[in-house]
Order: C-alpha cells, then sequence, then structure tokens
C-alpha cells in the first residue's frame, strides 16, 4: 500500500539537528515504535547516528523500518487486509564555518509499490549576538508509484520544498520560533488502490464504487508559530499553532501545548495535548451523486473534513552507562500518545443497514508508542 | 514556473553566506576594569593584587559546551607558564554555583576559580561570546581579546602569553 | 503573489543584513536558561520526525515543523 504518500514530506527531512553556532553532540539513537489503531498495526526499529569531526564537519546516518498490518476501514470495504514493510535508509552531512552550518541529506524509502528519493540542501546561521537563527531549506524528492499486481502501471511524483525558519531568543527565559515551508508536488498524487462511491440504485447496496481521479498537481503552504519559556522551577512550557492551505483547498489548523518538568538530576516528564481540525478538500465527498459526477473524485479520509485530539506522555531516565564506557550520558525514554481521529464527513461503510449516505460517521482511536535509548559520546 | 522560487532563493542564500561573524581576536590597549570576586579556594581574588604578573582571565560556564572543552587545555597552559609569572583566572558567570561545582567535581582545575554571579565584571569586560579569553600584561593593561573557542585555539593563547611574558612589568 | 513572496525574501535578507549592530539585549553570559537541555525545542529528533510521519500519512496538512535555534550561543 501507499505508506508513504503523504508522510514523504516529514520522513525526506532527515531531522535537522539544532543549529548553532556549534554542531551538536555525537549521539547514537535506537527506537522502537508502535502504531496501532483503526485497524492498522505498525511496528519497527529506526537508528540514527551522528559523529562530529574537529568542531567542523559532522556526519549522520539513519535507518527505519515500518511492519505494516493492515485492516483498515478503506482496506475491508474496497479490498482485504495486508502485510506489508517499508524500508528507509538516510544520509547526511553538515559543515559548520564561523556561524554558518551548511548540510545536505538524502533519503531513499523503499516499499513494494512505492520508492522515494529525496535529497534536502540547508543553511543555517547565527546572527545578532546569536540571538536569531534564521535556516533556509531546500528538498527535492522524487517518487516512483507502481501497483501491484499490475505490472502495466507505474507514474511518478516531483517535488520540491522550500522551507525557511526563524528561531529567536526573546528574553532570557524564553525562545520564539517562525516557519514557514511551501510544498509543491506534481505527478499521481493519489493511491492506485483507492476507491471512491457514488449513488447506485441498481446495486443492492445502493451504492458502487470507481477508481479515485487527483488533479496532478498540489502546492500547499504552511506557517508555523511557537514559544517555549522556562518556568524559574525549572520546567519549561510550549505553545505552537501552525496554519495550513492548499490548491485543494484544504485548510488546517494545529495547536498543541507541552509542559516538560525534570525531577531531580536524572528523571524528565513531559505531556502534551495536540489539536487538529481541517476543511475537507474541494473535490472531495463521501458519496457522489452519480458515477463520473467530476473532473476530480476523492473518497480519501485524510482528506475530508476531519479533528483529531491528541493526549501524549513522555518520561526519560538519564543515566551514565555502565557498561559502555565511551557513552557520556545516555538516556532511556518512553512516549505515549493517544489520538482520537473524528470525521465529519467520512462515513463508517462497514455498518450494514444504513441507507447510503447515512451511515454513522467514522471515528477511530490510536496508540502510539516510541520506547528508545539515547547515547552521547 | 517552479523556478520561481530559486531566484529569491538563491538571493537570500548568498546573503546569508556573506553575513560572516567572525570569532576572531581583537586588540586593545586600555587598562584592565579592575574587580574584586569570591574565590571558590576561599577569601577573595582583587585583579590589582595580581599586578606585575600576566594574567589571562576565561570568562565560563557550566553550561557551555566549548567552555567545559576548553578547561583541559587551560589547565595545562597555567601548570606550564605559571612558574614565570603567569596566573589564570576563571570567572564563572553563572547565578548560582550548584552546577559549576558539579563539573569541576567531574573535571578538576588546579587555576583560580572566581564566581561573579550578578555579571557585573562579564559587563565591564564587555563579554560578547562565550567563552570569552582576555589577556592582561604585567601592567594591568589589556593587550587581547579572544572570542569562543575550538579545539586548537590554545596555541594562539600560548602565542600572546609567551609575548607578554618577555616585556617588562 | 508571486510578486509578494519575492518582497518577503528579499525584505528578510534586507533585515539580515542592515541589523548587525543591534546590541543584543541578552548577553551570552545571560544564557543558562535557554541553554538548559529542557529548553531544546526537540530534544529526541527520531522520536518526533516519527510522529511527524504518523500525522503527515493521516492528515492533509505537512510542513513548518521547524525546529532550530535556542541552545547556548557559545562560538
Amino acid at each position: 500500500m501507499q505508506l508513504i504518500r503523504a508522510a514523504v514530506v516529514a520522513l525526506a527531512l532527515l531531522p535537522l539537528p539544532a543549529a548553532a553556532a556549534v554542531l551538536a553532540d555525537d549521539r547514537a539513537d535506537f527506537l522502537y515504535h508502535y502504531y496501532d489503531g483503526g485497524g492498522v498495526t505498525i511496528d519497527g526499529p529506526s537508528v540514527l547516528v551522528r559523529k562530529k569531526f574537529a568542531e567542523k564537519y559532522a556526519v549522520n546516518a539513519s535507518w527505519y523500518m515500518d511492519m505494516v498490518s493492515s485492516a483498515s476501514i478503506d482496506v475491508i470495504t474496497t479490498a482485504s487486509p495486508y502485510d506489508e514493510e517499508r524500508t528507509q535508509y538516510g544520509v547526511g552531512f553538515e559543515y559548520l564555518r564561523n556561524k554558518v552550518t551548511y548540510a545536505a541529506s538524502f533519503s531513499n524509502s523503499s516499499e513494494n509499490d512505492y520508492e522515494a528519493d529525496t535529497a534536502t540542501l540547508s543553511i543555517s546561521q547565527d546572527m545578532f549576538g546569536d540571538l536569531t537563527t534564521v535556516s533556509l531549506f531546500f528538498s527535492r524528492g522524487w517518487d516512483d508509484v507502481t501497483r501491484r499486481g499490475d505490472p502495466t502501471f507505474a507514474d511518478e511524483v516531483d517535488r520540491r520544498i522550500y522551507g525557511v525558519d526563524i528561531s529567536q531568543v526573546a528574553t532570557r527565559n524564553m525562545i520564539l520560533g517562525l516557519a514557514y515551508e511551501a510544498i509543491t508536488e506534481e505527478g499521481f498524487l493519489n493511491n492506485p488502490y483507492r476507491q471512491v462511491r457514488y449513488l447506485d440504485p441498481d446495486d443492492p447496496r445502493g451504492f458502487a464504487f470507481e477508481p479515485e481521479r487527483y488533479p496532478r498537481t498540489r502546492t500547499g503552504n504552511a506557517v508555523s508559530l511557537r514559544a517555549r519559556y522556562f518556568l524559574p522551577y525549572r520546567a519549561a512550557i510550549q505553545g505552537e499553532y501552525r496554519f495550513y492551505t492548499d490548491t485543494w483547498e484544504i485548510l488546517g489548523h494545529t495547536a498543541d501545548v507541552s509542559y516538560t518538568h525534570p525531577l531531580g538530576d536524572e528523571w524528565t516528564f513531559d505531556v502534551h495535548y495536540r489539536f487538529y481540525t481541517q476543511d475537507a478538500a474541494e473535490f472531495y465527498a463521501d458519496l457522489f451523486p452519480r458515477a463520473n459526477f467530476q473532473n476530480f473524485l476523492a473518497r480519501d479520509k485524510e482528506l475530508s473534513t476531519m479533528t483529531s485530539h491528541t493526549l501524549g506522555f513522555g518520561v526519560a531516565y538519564g543515566f551514565r552507562s555502565p557498561g559502555l564506557s565511551f557513552l557520556n550520558r545516555a538516556s532511556l525514554n518512553l512516549r505515549y500518545d493517544r489520538i482520537r481521529f473524528e470525521y465529519d464527513d467520512f462515513r463508517d461503510i462497514s455498518q450494514t443497514g444504513f441507507a447510503p449516505g447515512t451511515e454513522p460517521l467514522y471515528s477511530f482511536d490510536a496508540d502510539v508508542i516510541r520506547l528508545f535509548y539515547s547515547g552521547w559520546f | 514556473m517552479k523556478t520561481k522560487y530559486a531566484l529569491p532563493a538563491a538571493a537570500l542564500v548568498a546573503t546569508l553566506a556573506a553575513f560572516a561573524w567572525s570569532a576572531a581576536a581583537t586588540d586593545a590597549t586600555a587598562p584592565a576594569p579592575t574587580f574584586t570576586l569570591a574565590s571558590r579556594a576561599g577569601g577573595q581574588v582583587s585583579l590589582a593584587d595580581l599586578k606585575g604578573q600576566v594574567v589571562m582571565i576565561n570568562f565560563w560556564a557550566s553550561w557551555c559546551g566549548p567552555c567545559r572543552k576548553e578547561f583541559p587545555a587551560l589547565d595545562q597552559i597555567y601548570a606550564k607558564y605559571k612558574p614565570m609569572g603567569f596566573t589564570l583566572v576563571a570567572i564563572n558567570v553563572e547565578s548560582e554555583k550548584s552546577d559549576a561545582e558539579k563539573f569541576l567535581a567531574a573535571t578538576p582545575a588546579s587555576f583560580p576559580i572566581l564566581f561573579d554571579p550578578d555579571n557585573k565584571v562579564s559587563g565591564s569586560y564587555g563579554v560578547s561570546a562565550m567563552p570569552t579569553t582576555v589577556l592582561v600584561d604585567r601592567q594591568g593593561r589589556v593587550r587581547w581579546l579572544h572570542r569562543a573557542y575550538k579545539p586548537g585555539d590554545e596555541a594562539k593563547y600560548i602565542e600572546q602569553i609567551r609575548a607578554a611574558l618577555r616585556e617588562p612589568a | 503573489m508571486k510578486a509578494t513572496r519575492v518582497a518577503g525574501v528579499l525584505l528578510l535578507a534586507a533585515v539580515a543584513c542592515g541589523c548587525s549592530r543591534i546590541e543584543p539585549w541578552v548577553k551570552p553570559y545571560e544564557r543558562e536558561n535557554i541553554a538548559d537541555p529542557i529548553m531544546a525545542w526537540d530534544s529526541d529528533p527520531v522520536a518526533s520526525s516519527y510522529m511527524l510521519h504518523v500525522y503527515e500519512s493521516r492528515e492533509g496538512s505537512r510542513g513548518a515543523a521547524g525546529s532550530s535555534g535556542g541552545g547556548c550561543g557559545c562560538n
């Protein structure tokens, strides 16, 4: 399945370390991730290693896997449950000169019907007495799309992302951040397996399916504002808001508040709440009045009018690793998030006995767990 | 078409790349601002007491990575040049001593550590980077100021110390 | 649309060049709290990039998750 469809935008960007006039410390992270929600279970490992040389150069490498077992609402209503695997590799380089950090990275993600390559260049500079950090990045992606069971189908996606990020130390206790990103995609932007439904009186269920049809371009803009504040008893609170809009007329608002509380030298706790709401894409409908109703047709719940709420907790225990002497500092972390997805115009058609268009609106909860070990050396 | 972003992006990148802040040193020959600060070894240390010696003042904090990395190099410099009329004072700029004490317990230093919790001395020396290293000659004048620390900078410190040691009191 | 974007970017460039002589109001030796590890925007990049992926593959919004700057401001 097209696991990485819209996610390539996020995945492709290897996490860029906080840029300053100092390269980030050497570290190795080993993560186990687990997602379970809406009939889909995905878990797998992820590893990231970074090392710097002479305080001037740094390299990093990452590896990530998804093992998928999917019986999602789309899959059970239009196809059959499947298992799949996705693997992603990434490599990056950084060069620090005076107060400017130059970085380049490349990543490849592959599963049996989707291959994505992404290259990113970025430049980051500290200025105004190191109170301000400005980063620019440009990312280019090339995806190859195929379809399982159909050797004649092959298509591509071309992606360009431009981003600016400005971080500002506002007071001795507060930092602010402003980010803007423009994402342009061209090519086969939908899913070759997904179907839309339309009213069909001849069908016993009252509706029938036809393949979805998307525009071949999509341009989106996102802007976000965030602030992090140091509380006098040694804790941190952060608030963030992001606004997104694109040429498919999706409008998304994201708000996130989090609180981090260390206890002594070794324990750190954090809690956060995230709220997300979006308006549907212009060509989205749960049920079209007839076949071939308009130029573009979508019934992907990701493009519907929806809301999500997340409540998350994290615990970190930092320690000096007794066995591994080359590690200066290490921590063991557990993070758990519970997400509730609610759809305002996507209906649960696995429920029978309803007239088409009156099925209950779909919603589901997901559990997301991350267990990871980080070592600094 | 898609190149509409290329020109403004390139312009911005070129601008930022040309905007370089140098971590170089500056020369100055003004009298070094006086100070009297509490010392970790007990009692107080005043700059006036050290007149006649070459004094290297290092402003540091335990939360500053390059400052921590610099300590072993400073220790070596102190041990080598102390017999020749040189001294090094490391002024800690943190508002509380606890983090500095934790760092020093793990990384002992043989040179005097002074505390400037209200940052008056840092202000009078115009500290504009962490760490900052100032060289004061035998007559109490600021001769050299170095901002930041990268491995290898200690060679520059030694060069300045040796030049200052050759001068008469 | 295009003109506004270009103007915005060039304005940013001009600001970046022109304001180099503003005195920093938070001195380098006053950055104790900002340099504290709990003040990092993103202390676990691997875990947070994974969460970003979880959201971006289930929601229609993408991008602007940025996290740079802050820190000790040394060197």
